[in-house]
């Protein structure tokens, strides 16, 4: 007989503020996030952790949601796009970086994490940073150029 | 579904020894197209997110020892695994992306078993050693001794890996390969893990057998400096050790042919017994 299923109750930190969700223990972090939460903004491409639409930040690092266990953020920190200022980004626009707006805020949120670890350039170029999310509109020279405009201003 | 949540070590494995249960570290392989997958939505599962003493990694004057956490993001990161192991950090820079690298373990690598990992075949090469613990104590296995066929393995289900230890010592070559259809995000057609220790040649090939597997004849014909002129030279020694499949992503032509091109032209520039012939 399967295990019976009994609802778990989970607090962990929402682009800051405190959350408690009862949760199906079935459930996955971007579900929660898009229908208990109401945050949107984090989207569902693949389902398969390969496209990055759903990439959120666990404990301060990208990851997608879509593979994330609920259960597990308990005491943790999550952050969504909803968190990300938008004047931060306006290179994208610019740079041609975005045109369906599916893969978008993933984008966004890779984005947002190279301009504050940028560090991390030493040792891997954008494109590299940014091959976690897919995009089937504009092509990715766009977005690398928005993401390298934004990090450079950041940088001055 | 059920989870069982332990805080301690202790805990965990007292847990595994009175029921079955799956172990869930950063859930990588186990929630690929989740809602779909409504049977495995019927199971119990182990979460070892809140172990965080299985979190670290640690240096001492001869090992490195991955923690059951240890994330590819944690050796990536870490400017000494990139001096001293370079191809382990190669290889965790070709698992996904950044996103799936944050959250992916080496341990679960190793024990999703999957032929195609890319993590057990870098580990493989440098000779690592699993730990398994359990109720009843702890256990070592060395890796290239782990997989018994497809998905099979040398761990109970009341074992957890706990630790993999991989020995520091010198190798004059350490190369790792990846063929895939693109540079991200892709699935390995043909993977290698190359390393020359002082005792002799390690090569280990993924996607191309049931398991992530060490190839001999190829170590041979490299510890004997046989002449090799063209990667066909090589064609023999890979149909004695591995078995390709035509699967989705590739077919068994295709994979003896570029395993046996990889070799040839990573090992040529470090080998002056391979080479010299025309290219086949």
């Amino acid at each position: 007989m399967p295990p019976r299923s009994e609802p778990m109750r989970i607090t962990f930190t929402l682009n800051g503020a405190e959350e408690t969700v009862e949760i199906d223990p079935a459930e996955r972090l971007l579900d929660t996030l898009r229908y208990r939460a109401g945050l949107t903004g984090t989207k569902e491409g693949c389902g398969e952790g390969e496209c990055g639409a759903c990439t959120v930040y666990l404990d301060g690092l990208p990851a997608n949601s879509c593979l994330v266990p609920t259960f597990q953020v308990a005491g943790r920190a999550v952050e969504t796009v909803e968190s990300i200022d938008p004047t931060e980004l306006g290179s994208l626009h610019r740079c041609g970086a975005t045109q369906c707006g599916a893969c978008t805020p993933g984008v966004v949120m890779s984005a947002a994490w190279i301009m504050r670890h940028d560090g991390v350039l030493e040792t891997h170029s954008i494109r590299e940073l940014m091959a976690g999310n897919l995009c089937r509109c504009t092509g990715y020279d766009g977005i690398i150029d928005g993401v390298r405009e934004a990090v450079e201003r950041g940088a001055r | 579904m059920r989870v069982l949540t332990p805080e301690t070590l202790d805990d965990a494995v007292a847990m595994l020894a009175n029921e079955a249960a799956t172990p869930i570290a950063g859930g990588t392989d186990l929630l690929v197209h989740w809602p779909q997958r409504l049977a495995d939505h019927d199971r119990t599962y182990l979460d070892l997110s809140r172990l965080g003493s299985l979190r670290a990694h640690a240096w001492s004057d001869d090992r490195l020892t991955l923690g059951a956490l240890t994330s590819y993001w944690d050796i990536v990161t870490d400017p000494r695994a990139q001096a001293e192991l370079p191809m382990l950090v190669a290889a965790a820079r070709t698992v996904g992306a950044i996103q799936i690298q944050t959250r992916g373990t080496w341990a679960g690598n190793i024990v999703n078993a999957s032929p195609a990992a890319d993590g057990v075949p870098a580990l493989m090469a440098l000779d690592a050693e699993v730990v398994l613990a359990s109720a009843a104590g702890e256990e070592r296995v060395r890796l290239d001794g782990f997989y018994r066929g497809y998905k099979q393995m040398a761990r109970r289900p009341d074992q957890l890996v706990t630790a993999i230890d991989v020995p520091l010592e010198p190798r004059s070559f350490q190369s790792f390969v990846k063929v895939g259809s693109r540079r991200a995000q892709a699935i390995t057609k043909i993977g290698l893990a190359i390393t020359r220790p002082a005792d002799g040649w390690r090569v280990v090939a993924n996607s191309m057998a049931p398991t992530v597997r060490r190839c001999p004849s190829v170590e041979a014909l490299l510890d004997a400096e046989t002449p090799t002129t063209s990667p066909g030279g090589f064609a023999e020694a890979i149909r004695a050790d591995v078995s390709p499949i035509d699967d989705i992503r590739s077919t068994a032509a295709y994979r003896e042919r570029v395993m046996a091109r990889a070799l040839f032209y990573e090992l040529a520039p470090v080998c002056p017994w391979i080479g010299g012939g025309s290219s086949a």
